[in-house]
């Protein structure tokens, strides 16, 4: 299932079919939204609808690195291991 | 000396009250607690973790303070709080219920945390939850069931069951939860505690493991209408560190809740009963309990109204759009680099990056989460983003006007807050729909951002308690303190004392030294 | 494998190339664009975080007013539409150095929206490359690849992640695709990068220093046979990080592209990268449903509010931009065009301003930078910014030369000297002893004894040839140990040939 590999996990086949069915039934029921969801209405993000408060730029002390790695999986000269990567973004 | 078990039965503005006049002292209550924790958790489960010497060294130092500096702090200073393991908790592990977090011990305190240490209020533990706050029952936490205290082998609602349920079992006089859908007032009601989630913005969500983060707000768990309001006036508030948190205070609810309790006089004041959120769908037992309800705040004075809020049977749709869309990135987070587990592929699979994340995320994460990741990876994808995403924020639009439309008719909504009492374990584990419908009459607050919270209405046939949920307009959480107050006090003098009475605590037999 | 590729020449004369540029700029904040984490250059890994960068579970971002104040000046620079409101939007996607696995963009509500800019090129031509949109993102942490050949990706067996970049902010500059630039797409891509370059420079909004990665573009390269037609497939070399990788990437791609359409092929739409090793671009991924980036609006953060009042105070503290201050300076230095374009062209412009600015004149400063010192600069591979010599010292050698202190020989040893290491100008003429010979009765003996070992080249000066003038003066420099004054010399010399 493509969706698994956008979302990034390993579905077992069992899943996969599992999900499927109840993903079809969920959708059959949330479809409704589309009914009154017209041009005219604007879309809601946020519900309280506020203004960005801009921070001033100033440095804080930062983590140490022992925090920063201390529930790393694994870690190598300070910084984090991560398996081999294929296909630079 | 008090005797230990009602010390634990007290309010929290009743143990305030006792450490005022120096009756007891803040340790003889984390003690106490400890010890009902102790003898409660066998059957019902409510806490994942409990940091017992981290709670009585807080303890000690609100005990060692001067009575000025008593003076100084707020008036729960000094009593207890559990909290939900969806908040961040530096020192203590913190997990939110996924095998993906096991074991992360966090650098950080959330906002609320360092609020509550600010008050000196000691920290019992870490209360059990759905995983990543996902679900309505509790059954989907990755290490335990949570039983509630009215029927062991019932659920205590979800997602904040061990936060109500350990309220409701005496194992803490208050706690923190976090309403996403309902995953504060839904428990609340399935357990016979209060339960309030304020207004999207009051109470920063810094430190709250995001679920839905344009959803889910941190509000309080308590056995009354004033606790919570004290509560949320201590966590509520403007913080930097949160973009979407309000810049103005906390509104006066201890003064409205205080108001409602001491005068029970509801003169003019208008109560809309949301013609959606009741009727077909709600159990018998809970409609009977709401309505009774409604006659006692109509006694006090109050004009009841009807009101229809006619795109609320949308909600439930945009609702599980929106929602797992934005579960489906706040948890991609979670992938085996940084922190909490990480599983390798199987030998015949290539050893990647991208097969680790994949393996480590089948693996951490559960059933229900993994549902909703999909789901929201789906309705983000191309091509679906406008029929989805897209018609589900215009539906949140019109909720919103829906609420204005009937705050123009009544300052103050109410209905039952879950369609039924406690339900069996495993019950609707395998019919998500179902389970998705617990939440009706919850979710339409979250959408809009209001406030709204659930209080004990009284208990069915089924002798389990029912949820009556109030609504009030967005920034004016005050409003719902006040007739909630008078009608728990109306209630109670019905039913000779708090809903409780009629609790039996087998776990609390024999504590008594 | 070596792909089939086009003459060049050939290749713009059959096909019309479009290209388009995705610019990224790394901000020069003291924080980074969603927490107050400290950033500097070279910190150790991992120390430069908070919950916020290091993506830790509940921690939120807060937008950082000095990145948003930044990105209106860019945008005033590049003429865009500033928006009143703006937005962050998440764009979606698994990557190792990513903390959140979800980078914090602008996607259908950038702050920038529309705008322009005018490119110089060699020949003085104005181009006009037409501007998108400039959005605000956040940067992710850097990947080290070990096991492999020289740290590359292909056939490392794990890799280190160092998150401090993450979460730096960045400005990506998107341009419409340009068209008609026919066979001098290289040229414009390369000159509008410079111009960038200069632009961010000028605001003093990002240290813009390519090889450290501030600066990187992704270069869109398409081809059609007419101009009339719709556009052609792209390919979308990513991370290009140098002016000249730039112009040759296009140059590249448009002899690759041409050969495969030639031959009747197809263009694949891909990502690929730019190798400066072999000098060509390989094919990386095509592009497929990975790239389903699922962007939706930050619910973490909320609308940018830019009031128009705001960016007109910005407006009002604009510092002059490079084309109108070269032209401004061009007039004051009395520089011709070529004069400048080879100025600009030696990256000069700044160091010669300096100089002139501390004491010397125009010419006398572009002298050193364009010729000694910009011979050292290629010698040793370096930028002249780079060179162990400032404006000062130029100025003070010049100043030495003005008051008859050195003469053209000593003064090219003192900056030797100087770049050496030794010290000031002023301290190594002190060291040396360097002094113009200038005392008349020596220099009269000097020159004397010159004419006298040299018979015939007295006769050809009184004929009035004066070409062998310099092997006098050569010879009483060797006697003087080059001490003496050039202008001195002649004048002696044609004093006593006339006596």
């Amino acid at each position: 299932m493509h969706l698994g590999d956008l979302a990034r996990i390993a579905l077992t086949d069992e899943e996969i079919t599992r999900m499927q069915s109840e993903l079809n039934v969920i959708a059959e029921s949330i479809n409704s939204v589309q009914e009154v969801a017209t041009d005219d209405v604007p879309p809601t993000a946020n519900p309280v609808p506020l203004e960005a408060y801009l921070r001033p730029d100033v440095p804080v002390k930062p983590l140490d690195q022992s925090e920063v790695l201390a529930a790393a999986p694994a870690t190598e000269d300070g910084m984090f291991v991560a398996p081999q990567i294929l296909g630079e973004e | 000396m008090t005797d230990q078990n009602e010390l634990v039965k007290l309010s929290a503005t009743e143990m305030a009250a006792k450490l005022r006049a120096k009756e007891i002292s803040s340790r003889d209550l984390v003690a106490a607690e400890l010890d009902v924790i102790d003898a409660a958790e066998p059957s019902i489960k409510a806490f994942l973790k409990v940091a017992g010497e981290a709670a009585l060294e807080q303890a000690d130092a609100f005990d060692d303070l001067s009575d000025d500096e008593k003076a100084e702090l707020p008036e729960l200073a000094g009593v207890p709080i559990a909290i939900k393991d969806m908040i961040v908790t530096k020192g203590i592990e913190t997990t939110a219920a996924s095998r993906i977090l096991e074991g992360w011990v966090p650098p950080y305190d959330a906002t609320v945390i360092e609020k509550l240490k600010a008050a000196h209020m000691p920290i019992l533990g870490k209360t059990n939850l759905d995983e990543f706050a996902q679900g309505s029952s509790t059954e989907h936490s990755a290490f335990q069931r949570t039983s509630n205290p009215w029927d062991v082998e019932r659920v205590p609602g979800g997602s904040g069951g061990g936060s109500a349920a350990a309220v409701g079992a005496f194992e803490a006089p208050l706690a923190l939860g976090t309403d996403t859908g309902g995953s504060i007032r839904q428990p609340g009601a399935l357990t016979g505690t209060v339960g309030v989630k304020p207004t999207y913005g009051g109470v920063s969500r810094f430190g709250a493991i995001a679920m839905a983060s344009s959803l889910d707000q941190i509000g309080p768990v308590s056995r009354t209408v004033l606790d919570s309001a004290l509560l949320q006036e201590i966590i509520g508030g403007h913080d930097r560190r949160d973009s979407t948190s309000i810049p103005e205070g906390p509104r006066p609810m201890v003064a409205a809740a205080r108001d409602g309790l001491n005068n029970r006089d509801l003169k003019g004041m208008k109560v809309g009963l949301v013609k959606e959120l009741n009727g077909d769908g709600f159990q018998p037992g809970v409609e009977a309990r709401f309505h009774e309800a409604v006659k006692k705040l109509e006694a006090m004075g109050a004009e009841v109204v009807e009101v229809s809020c006619p795109h609320f049977k949308y909600a439930l749709g945009a609702y599980y759009i929106i929602m797992p869309s934005e579960v489906s990135s706040n948890l991609a987070r979670y992938d085996g680099m940084r922190y909490g587990l990480r599983v390798m592929p199987p030998e015949d699979v290539p050893q990647t990056a991208a097969n680790m994340m994949a393996y480590t995320r089948e693996a951490g994460f559960g059933d229900e989460v993994k549902r909703r990741i999909i789901l929201g990876t789906y309705a983000l994808s191309a091509g679906y983003y406008d029929a989805w995403y897209g018609s589900a924020q215009k539906v949140r639009t019109l909720i919103i006007d829906d609420f204005r439309k009937a705050f123009e008719q009544a300052d103050v909504l109410v209905s039952p807050t879950s369609p039924s009492t406690a339900f069996k374990f495993g019950e609707k584990m395998d019919d998500p729909l179902a389970m998705y419908m617990n939440d009706i009459a919850t979710i339409p607050a979250n959408l809009a951002g209001v406030p709204a919270m659930s209080i004990p209405a009284g208990l069915s046939d089924d002798g389990l308690p029912v949820g009556f949920q109030f609504i009030a307009p967005q920034q004016r959480d005050e409003v719902m303190y006040k007739p909630a107050a008078a009608l728990e006090a109306a209630l109670e003098e019905d039913w000779n004392g708090p809903i409780w009475r009629s609790l039996r605590t087998p776990w609390l037999d024999g504590l008594n030294k | 494998m070596a792909e089939k590729l086009m003459k060049y020449s050939e290749a713009v004369k059959k096909f019309d190339p479009v290209i388009g540029l995705e610019t990224h700029v790394e901000l020069s904040t003291n924080t980074k664009l969603f927490c107050p984490a400290p950033i500097s250059f070279g910190a150790e890994p991992n120390t430069e975080l908070t919950p916020v960068s290091l993506g830790l579970p509940g921690s939120l971002p807060v937008v950082n007013a000095a990145a948003v104040d930044y990105a209106i000046k860019l945008g005033l620079a590049l003429h865009c539409q500033i928006n009143e409101w703006s937005q962050f939007a998440r764009k979606n996607y698994f990557y190792p150095d990513m903390p959140r696995d979800y980078q914090i963009s602008q996607y259908d509500k950038p702050t920038n929206g529309e705008g322009y800019l005018d490119v110089e090129l060699e020949d003085g031509t104005v181009f006009r490359v037409p501007i998108e949109r400039a959005h605000i993102e956040d940067d992710a942490g850097k990947n080290t690849h070990v096991g492999g050949a020289d740290g590359r990706i292909e056939g490392a067996d794990h890799s280190l992640v160092d998150y401090n970049r993450a979460g730096v902010p960045l400005i990506e500059i998107v341009t419409k695709p340009i068209e008609g630039a026919g066979d001098r797409a290289p040229e414009i891509a390369g000159a509008y990068m410079r111009a960038i370059r200069d632009i961010v420079r000028a605001l003093n909004i990002s240290h813009a220093r390519m090889e450290q990665g501030n600066m990187r573009a992704d270069v869109n390269v398409s081809l059609r046979r007419d101009p009339s037609d719709p556009f052609g497939t792209r390919s979308e070399t990513k991370n290009v990080n140098s002016f000249r990788g730039i112009e040759r990437t296009i140059q590249y791609e448009i002899r690759r592209q041409a050969a495969i359409l030639e031959d009747g092929g197809e263009i694949l739409q891909e990502t690929r990268h730019w190798d400066e090793a072999s000098q060509s671009t390989a094919g990386g991924r095509v592009k497929s449903d990975a790239d389903d980036y699922r962007y939706f609006p930050d619910p973490d953060l909320v609308m940018l509010h830019i009031t128009p009042e705001h960016v007109e105070e910005i407006r009002k503290v604009m510092p002059e931009m490079p084309r109108e201050r070269r032209n401004r300076l061009k007039g004051e230095w009395k520089f011709s065009d070529t004069e400048m374009r080879d100025v600009i062209n030696a990256d000069a412009l700044d160091l010669i301003e300096e100089t002139v600015k501390l004491g010397a004149t125009p010419s006398g400063a572009k002298k050193w930078w364009l010729g000694e010192l910009s011979r050292e600069a290629n010698a040793k591979g370096v930028s002249l910014e780079e060179l162990p010599i400032d404006a000062q010292a130029v100025a003070d050698v010049e100043r030495l030369i003005a008051d008859g202190k050195l003469n053209d020989k000593l003064a090219k040893q003192t900056v030797s000297l100087v770049l050496a290491g030794e010290g000031s100008p002023a301290e190594i003429v002190e060291k040396h002893g360097f002094k113009v010979v200038s005392d008349d009765g020596a220099l009269q003996a000097a020159v004397q004894e010159a004419l006298d070992a040299n018979p015939d080249v007295v006769e050809k000066l009184k004929g009035g040839n004066m070409k062998p003038m310099g092997a006098i003066i050569g010879a009483v420099m060797r006697a003087t140990k080059g001490q003496a004054d050039a202008k001195a010399v002649t004048k002696i010399v044609l004093e006593k040939i006339k006596g």
